[in-house]
This record gives C-alpha cells, sequence and structure tokens, in this order.
C-alpha cells in the first residue's frame, strides 16, 4: 500500500486556517490626531510653527517633535489648509493629547479643535438618514412591595452566614421557609432600606439594591470600595461613604451616575435612588477629641436626614451645622448655621399624626400651613459661656428654645420616636472632675414654651431608650467601679430603672428599678409596652429578660386610665439566656425577638434564635461563620386610626378564625414528623437487613460457620458490700 | 487509690457514675472495654496503660514499660492480649492477665492507631509520618498458639529469653503506604485483608492490606482531621468524629455516609451504644483556643444523638476539658469517657435509659 505522499498541495483547501491566523492589521491610525484651528501660514513660517506647537503640546504632557506633525499644503495658493495632522506614537498618548489639548487657545484668533483620525473616518461614514428609535416594549416591574401583601402575613428577615445570603419568610412553624437564597451576594455585609422596599448588598465596585418577589436588581451605585451605607427615612436617596477618597480614573464612564473629576478626594456620595444619579459629595468630617491618644472619630451616619427627606445636615465639629436642601442637594439659604462649638445635632423625627396632618394638608393644597421640621443641637462649655441645648425649627431658623447647663461633660440627645419628647442626657462631673454622675434633661417639645424637667440620677448611665409611641423610658445605670475598663471576663453590674410620664403631675416619675442586673441593652418591642433587658457582649453572662410594662392594664392604650398603683403594671413574663449574644432585635411586628451571636465579634456558638415576645425559644440555630441576622422593615400601617380601632375591637372575632388555624396545623405537624420519623426507621431497617444478610454470605463463602447462635451469656451476679463509717462515736461508760 | 460516687441529674441518661481519680496524671488518649465489658483499658499521655474494672471503678493493675505517649491500645475479644503503640515508637504486645510485655516492635515513628482484626489473629497499626519517613499501615500476624502465659512463665522462671525472642517475628505480615493525606485511625473490617482508614483530610478509605491499594475511598467524608473511628459489633457499619464538628455514620460496604450529626464543637470521640440506637460523641474547643475558662464555652460533655433519626437526645456533663476518649460497654449497660482533664469518668445508665422511647414505639434494628 503506497503513502498518499505525493498529494499536490492545490487540492487542499487552506482557507480556514487561513482565517484562523490572519493577522489582524491595526487600521493604524488611532495614533494621529487631527487639529483643527490651527493659523493658515506660508512655507516662511513653518519651521516656526512646528516648533510652536510641538512647544504648546509638550507643556501639557504631550511630547511631540516638529517632525510627528504632517502639514496638508494648499498647492494653489501655497499656504497650509489650517489643519494639521500629528502622530502621537500610540493610541494612548493620542487620547491623552486630544484631551488634554482640545479647546486649547493657541493665540488670540486660534483655538485647537482636536479629533482622533479614527473618528473623522467614522463620522464620514455615518449613514445620515433619521431612523426612528424603536420604542421598547413595555415591560411590568414587579412590585417592590410584594411581601405585605403575603396571604399568612408573615415577615421576613434575612441571615448572612460565610458567603450565604438567604431571605426568609417567618411565621407559624410550617410557614417558615427560605423565600430566596444567593451565594456570595454581598461581600460586606447586607441592609433593608428603612421601610423594607430595598434590600442593600455591597461590593468593591459599589452598592447594589434589589427588590421585587424574585430579587432583581434595581438600582447600582458605583462607589468603589464602599463601606458603609444610609437611607433617608422616606427611601428617596442613599448616602455611602468609603475609607479610601474618591478617585477617578481616566477610563471611568461619564454620566449622572458615576463620580466626575470635581469629587476626587471626597468619601462620602449621596445618591438619589430612583434615578441613580449621584447627587454630591463631600469629605469625611472627623469629630476631633481631647484625648490624643484617642483616634480622630468619625461619626456615623455623617449626614442626618429630617424625617420627610426634605433635608439633610451635617456638622463641621465646632463650627456649624450645614442644611442641604433635597432634591437639589444645595446648601439651603447658601448659608450654614455658624454655631460655635458645636458638638453635635438630632433632628426632631416627625410623629404618626405628623404624617397624617401633611398628607391632609398635600391634599388640601397649599393653602394649609406646613410643619416646619425642627432640630436640637448642643454646644459644650467654652471659657466663661455654659454648655447649652438648643432648639430651633428649620428653615426658618428660629431658635424655639434653650437651656444652659453646667459642669458638662457629654450630651446625647435622644428623640421618643413619635416626636414628642426630647431627652438630653448629661453627663456631668462634680467639680473637682473626679466622678461622673448623670441628669435627663426632658424637653417635652408638644407643649407650650417647650417645658423642661430634670431627672437627677447619681450614677452614670450607659444607656437610654425611649419607649416607641409612649411616654416612658428605660436607662441602664451602673455604680460599678469597673465601668469604663473594658477588661476581658469583667462583667459589668447595672440598675435598670424604668419611668413614665405621671399624667396627673405632668413629670417623669421613676415606675420601678431592677437593682444589680447585668443587662446593658435596652429592646423596646416597636409596638411599645414590651421590653427585653440583654446582656451583650459579655463571656460570662448572656441573660435575656422579657419584661411586659402593661401586664394588668390591658386597656391602656384604648386611653382609659385605669386607677391603679403607681408600676404595678410591670410583670416579667420570662427569662432566657443565649450565649454569646452579640445582637438582639425585635420583628417589625413586636411579636418575635431575634438574638444572633456573630461571628464578627466572637467565634464561639454562633448562630441565631428567635423567642416569642413572653422568652419562649422557637427556633434556634448554631451556625458556624453566621455573621448577620436582619428583619425586613414594615412601612407604615394604611389603616387609618379608626379602621385600627376598630379591628382591635374585633379582635375576638378574627381570633377565633386563627385558632382554629393553629389547632389544625398542630395536628398537621406531628402526623408529619411521625411519618418522617417512621421513614427514616423503616430505610434504616431495611439497611440493616441487606447488612445482615451479605455479612452471612461473606462467611458462608469463607467457610466459616455462622455465629448466629449466640450462646446465652451466663450472668455473673456480683455482689459488693461497701460500708461506709458515717460517724464514729466513743463513749465511756461509767459505771 | 480513691474513687467517689456521684449521682448526676440528666434527664435522659440517668447513671451512676464513677470518677476515676489518681490513676492518670495526664490527659487520656484512649480507653477500651474487653469483650465482656467487665475490664476497662485506658491509656494517656503519661506513658501508662491501666486497667480498672468497670462496675466500680478499682484499679486492676497497670502495663508499664512505655516511654512515651501511649497514644492507643486494643484489646482482643478474648482479654488475653493487649496490644499498645507509643510515641516512643513501639508497639507492645502484652499479657492481660499479668502486666507482662510479651513483644516489642520498633519503627522510626510514633505509633498512632492500633486495631485487632475479628478473629483476633491479626494487628494493624498506623505510624505517623514524621522525620522523613513516610507514613506506614502495617499488618502483624500474631502466634496465638504460644500461649501468652506460657510464655511469661518461662521468662520466670528460666529468665534467659528475652522479650524480643518470642515467636513473634519483626517483619510485617503487610506493609504499604498510603498516598496523599495521612492516616490517622484505622480498623479491619468483616472482610479479611480490608482495613479502614480515616485520614487527616477528613477522607475516609477501604485499603487492601495485601496489595497495599485504595479499594475504595470517600475523599469529602469530613472536611477535617478525622479523629475517631468506632465500628458497630458486626463490623457493617461505623461511626467516625472530626474536628469538623461531625459525626458521621458510613456504610463499610460503600463507604456511603447514611447519617451525619452536626454539634457546635470539633470532636474527638463518637462511639456506638450497642442495644439502643443512640450514638455518643465528645470533645471540645482545644485548650489553646478557649479565651476564658467557662465550662460552658469548651462543651465538654458528652452528647447523646439518636442514630437514626439524627436528632439530639440527651447530654452529660462532668469533664474539665474536653474529651478525647469514649467508649461504651459492649452490652451497652455502661459507658465511659476519658478526658483531657486527666480523668475517666464511668456512667451506668440507670432502668430508665433503656425503657425509654423518646420517639414513640418504633422498632430500630441494631
Amino acid at each position: 500500500m503506497a503513502f498518499p505522499n505525493d498529494v499536490i498541495d492545490d487540492e487542499l483547501d487552506f482557507s480556514d486556517i487561513e482565517a484562523k491566523y490572519r493577522v489582524e492589521f491595526d487600521d493604524g491610525f488611532d495614533n494621529v490626531i487631527v487639529v483643527d484651528g490651527v493659523p493658515i501660514i506660508d512655507k516662511s513660517k513653518l519651521d516656526k510653527l512646528l516648533a510652536k506647537i510641538s512647544k504648546e503640546f509638550s507643556r501639557r504632557g504631550a511630547v511631540i517633535k516638529p517632525d510627528d506633525i504632517f502639514v496638508p499644503w494648499d498647492d494653489h495658493s501655497g499656504k497650509t489648509k489650517g489643519f494639521v495632522f500629528i502622530d502621537l506614537g500610540n493610541a494612548d498618548a493620542a487620547a491623552f493629547a486630544a484631551s488634554a489639548m482640545h479647546g486649547h487657545p493657541f493665540d488670540s484668533k486660534h483655538t485647537f479643535h482636536i479629533n482622533r483620525f479614527s473618528e473623522i473616518q467614522r463620522y464620514e461614514n455615518m449613514d445620515e438618514t433619521y431612523v426612528e428609535p424603536k420604542v421598547e416594549d413595555y415591560r411590568p416591574k414587579e412590585h417592590l412591595r410584594a411581601w405585605l401583601a403575603d396571604p399568612h402575613g408573615r415577615d421576613q428577615y434575612v441571615t448572612y452566614r460565610g458567603d450565604d445570603v438567604e431571605i426568609h419568610w417567618h411565621g407559624k412553624p410550617s410557614q417558615c421557609e427560605v423565600a430566596y437564597a444567593k451565594k456570595n451576594w454581598t461581600e460586606l455585609y447586607a441592609s433593608w432600606s428603612p421601610l423594607g422596599t430595598f434590600f442593600a448588598t455591597l461590593f468593591r465596585q459599589g452598592v447594589r439594591l434589589w427588590g421585587g418577589p424574585s430579587w432583581e436588581p434595581q438600582h447600582r451605585f458605583a462607589h468603589p470600595l464602599v463601606k458603609l451605607i444610609d437611607f433617608s427615612p422616606c427611601e428617596n436617596y442613599l448616602v455611602t461613604w468609603s475609607h479610601d477618597p474618591i478617585t477617578v480614573p481616566a477610563n471611568l464612564p461619564q454620566g449622572p451616575e458615576f463620580f466626575s473629576p470635581e469629587d476626587e478626594g471626597n468619601n462620602i456620595a449621596v445618591w438619589d435612588i430612583k434615578s441613580g444619579h449621584l447627587l454630591r459629595t463631600f469629605p469625611t468630617t472627623t469629630y476631633e477629641t481631647d484625648d490624643p491618644a484617642m483616634k480622630k472619630q468619625m461619626q456615623w451616619p455623617a449626614l442626618k436626614w429630617s424625617s420627610d427627606d426634605k433635608f439633610v445636615a451635617r456638622t463641621t465639629p465646632g463650627q456649624q451645622i450645614s442644611v442641604y436642601e433635597l432634591p437639589s442637594m444645595g446648601l439651603h439659604d447658601k448659608k450654614s448655621l455658624r454655631i460655635e462649638g458645636v458638638v453635635d445635632f438630632e433632628w426632631c423625627p416627625l410623629g404618626d399624626k405628623d404624617k397624617e396632618d401633611a398628607e391632609k394638608a398635600a391634599e388640601a393644597g397649599k393653602g394649609a400651613k406646613k410643619k416646619e421640621n425642627m432640630l436640637a443641637y448642643w454646644t459644650p462649655e467654652v471659657a466663661n459661656q455654659p454648655a447649652r441645648v438648643t432648639l430651633i425649627s428649620f428653615p426658618s431658623r428660629t431658635v424655639l428654645r434653650q437651656k444652659n447647663l453646667f459642669h458638662v461633660t457629654e450630651c446625647k440627645l435622644h428623640w421618643q420616636n413619635q416626636g414628642d419628647f426630647l431627652c438630653v442626657k448629661v453627663d456631668r462631673h462634680t467639680k473637682t472632675k473626679k466622678s461622673i454622675f448623670c441628669n435627663l434633661e426632658i424637653f417635652r417639645v408638644r407643649e407650650k414654651d417647650f417645658p423642661v424637667e430634670v431627672v437627677e440620677l447619681k450614677d452614670p448611665v450607659t444607656d437610654f431608650s425611649w419607649e416607641p409611641k409612649g411616654e416612658r423610658f428605660a436607662i441602664v445605670s451602673s455604680n460599678d467601679p469597673n465601668l469604663g475598663s473594658s477588661a476581658p471576663g469583667i462583667t459589668i453590674k447595672t440598675d435598670i430603672s424604668f419611668y413614665q410620664l405621671d399624667r396627673a403631675k405632668n413629670d417623669f416619675k421613676l415606675l420601678r428599678i431592677l437593682a444589680s442586673r447585668t443587662s446593658n441593652t435596652i429592646r423596646w418591642s416597636p409596638r411599645g409596652r414590651h421590653v427585653v433587658l440583654a446582656t451583650v457582649g459579655s463571656s460570662t453572662k448572656s441573660e435575656l429578660e422579657f419584661w411586659d410594662l402593661d401586664f394588668t392594664s390591658e386597656e391602656r392604650r384604648e386611653g382609659q386610665n385605669v386607677k391603679e398603683e403607681w408600676g404595678s403594671g410591670i410583670q416579667q413574663l420570662g427569662s432566657a439566656d443565649h450565649y454569646g449574644v452579640t445582637d438582639v432585635e425585635w420583628d417589625p411586628s413586636g411579636r418575635y425577638l431575634a438574638t444572633s451571636a456573630s461571628a464578627w465579634r466572637h467565634t464561639l456558638e454562633n448562630g441565631y434564635a428567635i423567642w416569642d415576645f413572653r422568652g419562649q425559644e422557637l427556633e434556634k440555630h448554631i451556625l458556624d461563620r453566621f455573621k448577620q441576622f436582619i428583619w425586613r422593615p414594615r412601612p407604615r400601617s394604611l389603616l387609618t386610626k379608626e379602621q385600627q380601632r376598630l379591628i382591635r375591637k374585633n379582635l375576638r372575632e378574627y381570633s377565633r378564625a386563627f385558632d382554629e388555624e393553629d389547632a389544625a396545623e398542630e395536628s398537621n405537624v406531628s402526623a408529619e414528623l411521625v411519618a418522617h420519623r417512621k421513614r427514616l426507621v423503616d430505610e434504616w431497617n431495611a439497611w440493616r437487613a441487606r447488612c445482615k444478610r451479605d455479612i452471612a454470605e461473606e462467611k458462608r463463602s469463607r467457610g466459616q460457620k455462622l455465629n448466629g447462635e449466640h450462646h446465652e451469656e451466663e450472668k455473673e451476679e456480683i455482689e459488693e458490700w461497701i460500708d461506709e463509717v458515717i460517724e464514729q462515736i466513743e463513749e465511756e461508760v461509767v459505771d | 487509690m480513691r474513687t467517689r460516687l456521684r449521682h448526676s441529674t440528666d434527664p435522659s441518661a440517668q447513671r451512676y457514675c464513677w470518677d476515676i481519680e489518681n490513676g492518670h496524671e495526664r490527659s487520656l488518649t484512649q480507653i477500651k472495654f474487653n469483650a465482656e465489658g467487665d475490664l476497662l483499658f485506658s491509656c494517656s499521655k503519661d506513658h501508662i496503660i491501666n486497667v480498672w474494672f468497670s462496675h466500680n471503678g478499682e484499679r486492676l493493675g497497670t502495663y508499664e514499660g512505655h516511654n512515651g505517649t501511649v497514644w492507643t491500645i486494643d484489646v482482643d475479644s478474648q482479654s488475653r492480649f493487649l496490644v499498645s503503640g507509643s510515641a516512643d515508637n513501639e508497639l507492645r504486645l502484652w499479657n492481660v492477665s499479668d502486666g507482662k510485655c510479651l513483644f516489642v516492635w520498633e519503627f522510626p515513628t510514633a505509633v498512632k492507631r492500633v486495631a485487632f482484626s475479628d478473629d483476633d489473629e491479626r494487628v494493624v497499626c498506623i505510624t505517623e509520618q514524621r522525620m522523613g519517613y513516610q507514613g506506614a499501615i502495617r499488618v502483624f500476624n500474631l502466634n496465638r498458639d504460644g500461649d501468652g502465659t506460657n510464655r511469661a512463665w518461662m521468662e520466670v522462671f528460666l529468665s534467659i529469653i528475652p522479650v524480643n525472642r518470642a515467636p513473634e517475628s519483626q517483619e510485617p505480615e503487610h506493609m504499604f503506604h498510603p498516598i496523599g493525606s495521612k492516616a490517622t485511625v484505622c480498623a479491619f473490617t468483616y472482610t479479611p485483608n480490608l482495613v479502614l482508614t480515616g485520614h487527616e483530610s477528613g477522607k475516609v478509605a477501604l485499603f487492601d492490606v495485601v496489595s497495599g491499594t485504595e479499594v475504595l475511598n470517600n475523599e469529602r467524608a469530613h472536611m477535617d482531621i478525622v479523629t475517631d473511628l468506632q465500628l458497630s459489633p458486626d463490623r457493617s457499619y461505623f461511626v467516625t468524629s472530626s474536628k469538623d464538628k461531625t459525626a458521621r455514620i458510613h456504610d463499610t460496604k460503600t463507604l456511603r455516609v447514611l447519617k451525619t450529626f452536626t454539634t457546635e464543637t470539633p470532636l474527638n470521640s463518637a462511639a456506638l451504644a450497642p442495644n439502643r440506637p443512640y450514638v455518643l460523641v465528645g470533645g471540645g474547643q482545644e485548650a489553646m483556643q478557649v479565651t476564658t475558662t467557662s465550662l460552658r464555652q469548651g462543651k465538654f460533655e458528652t452528647r447523646f444523638w439518636h442514630k437514626v433519626l439524627e436528632e439530639e437526645v440527651g447530654r452529660v456533663k462532668g469533664h474539665f476539658g474536653p474529651i478525647n476518649t469514649i467508649a461504651v460497654h459492649p452490652a451497652g449497660t455502661s459507658y465511659a469517657s476519658g478526658g483531657e482533664d486527666g480523668f475517666v469518668r464511668v456512667h451506668h445508665f440507670e432502668e430508665s435509659y433503656f425503657k425509654a422511647k423518646p420517639y414513640g414505639d418504633l422498632e430500630i434494628e441494631d
């Protein structure tokens, strides 16, 4: 057999190989720019012109030599044509030169206009006929608040563990399920927007918002290396912060969604959520402490929003508060509030009633006068001036109330969430500055002239918390000498006190003091009444105490003031323990409490637990590398006060239906569980039977006799006597 | 020798418990019941092997001779021979009844695990990979004819036969080097010549000792070091524990994972309870990883899991340090745990343990 070694090359088709290895030629003009607006000259001045052009270019950083310039000539007139070609050597240099020299004033009459040579070609070849842009088909978007329409009325929460982010439904045991799960959904942490509409995740490149039942991406905000984010209260705006100052690389796309060169060096960015546009950027303002050992602290949120999203403000510590108007993000009235020494401020939150009024006013038209925003700030003692807390209204900037304070070390401003009260927690020092004690200055904001009441306490207060929508607050105080020194293993002894507004006397009175606890955290239920006291961040104690403040008076909320003994309604409902707890959070309905031990704090027994409001454990999951648990917030109820009252009145009728559901479910669950167990056992037994058969066969094949006939073990009874001498008494018998 | 009688108040496994004190000065490494369950053998980092009466915790005797941590022991089904492996690079054969050392095998590295075959004829051992030596698995044939007691008698009376001249051979019957991850635990299966191994990578494998080849493996059996491997009485399935905080039951034939028990602490040992459908697991954060000394944190408890339903049924406290080894009485009437704290705790199950049916009338095959 002959080998076909004499095949003629021509017969073979190489076109596929040629196509594959064909060298793609650069069109070679990317490195060339066309400069228009060059003076028209004749030959005699050419050298001078070329020298001047190259000098101008080189001065701006695009180094060229006169040889690189090609000058086209008009042969008829003997003059130049008014434009030149410049070869920059490579495409990057050409791009740089084009951006650097475009619009450059060569002299008073001539300004350079620069185009890339390849672009000129492209524009030349462009089709001039107008093509009607195609209207894209309308794609219906998912409802961002669809989760509120859940037929079981369940709430959602998100968990972040390892690289897995999961969104769960939480309801009755049979209704708990994973709604959505995704690996590597976030690189840092996850967050909900304040009304629960959006789910935010952080990546190296920026923030992404997700929403709707299928969790589709909604918006993206390109802030590289973003570390902190903050939503405005009505979810219209987003603030992002990165430790690394903003840099604008040359290849960054341009547009309203991206940083531009004037943002360089700033850390904070404000974004419009709906359009995705960047509104403004700011540098970080650091809060300087007197103590040089302490590092400069940044306050977060760095920008504070008024609760109607109309204004946002930030302090320049010691100097001013700057208020910006939305949506323009311009400085309001073009000037900041200059306040010597200002340290901190807080906006007054709008209550439900305020919001209703505002809505009504909006419906009624412009005639109704809008309520002004209010903000409170404080200034420390400077020279001969006392420390001062000031309430001002905004935008009129009128001072509503001012109070002078003495011997102040530190103030903290706590607004009640309906904006009814403002408590200023004043840490004061004695004249010798040796010990610290605490005053609570409570402003009653809804009353005329803003009366202030002072609650004086002997001990420093470590935590303060208003009851939401209520007239009560709780404080954690401590006289433990170890307070302040955070040595590991030391648990600070604390006292918890509850105060309530006494309607009769119109001042705040102590309801109950719970002495010598270890609790350091107060968590009120979002609906008020119930409160959980927790010991968080301790390595030895991790108690949770569940309290009800209206145990005896069911009807208090109805406005019927039942005469009863002061403080008798307080009752502990239960106590529990979640080892290593780092976070405690109520669900938005106030029915459940979630506690979690996050791997960000320690690595012992990470995981989370869900309790009901009485302290009964419903679920507990110990999960390695568990990081985060957050309930999905709910927006304000759409029902009017009247509707809500009606529901409360007919609660008994509703509850009958729910009770039936619960009973049905219970029997269902146990039946399922029994069936599941039976299946497991059956599987196991079947497998065991198979195994035994296999072994018997194996042994038979090896010629061993089956040791199935287990010789009955003869049991040996061992009797053991233990003599124990309980007592030895020596008695002398005297005859 | 002092023993204390203690009564514990655990709901699921009520029992009397013996604390064996003054037995070991350092942490326990392995404990083993003999086939009848009347004797309990324990070895420790203090170089000594002890044998105790399991019903009252009285010490019967010691086996002295090792010059390093005794990592592992095993006793044959007739309670005649005991083998032990130690960090002094020796594998020793002992006469159970009089404590005489019958034979010493020497290796270049420490012996980490020993186990008898089901017919008592052979011993498998793992030597460590260290100092340029590969980790090895060796199988030795024991000469059971020359009665151990006989030999001892001869030694005593003639005192001319040195220990290492006993009829055992220094040369292993089979020897091979498993490639890849280090083997940490091993045991014979019911099939002759097949050895089960657990590895540092979390792998569980079956080796043919004659050819030295890996017959079957499950690379992802665990995610971390396999710390213990104990077989069911008929050797058809086995339980492993691992530093990855889980214990698992595997099918010996297929190496398929049948059950998984997930805890929140690294596990050092897992044992099967005969006659009752439970798995006992123990472990704890290692001392160097525990920042503060709270008993709560270390999780130094023996946990009882339902082996079929994979649900935890109870816990027994007692140790002050991690639990290193757990063994259950062959009749299932008691169990023992040995801890890093140097204590062996023997717990006798109460009547209620045998009567309780926490999951209804489900008949479960052993």
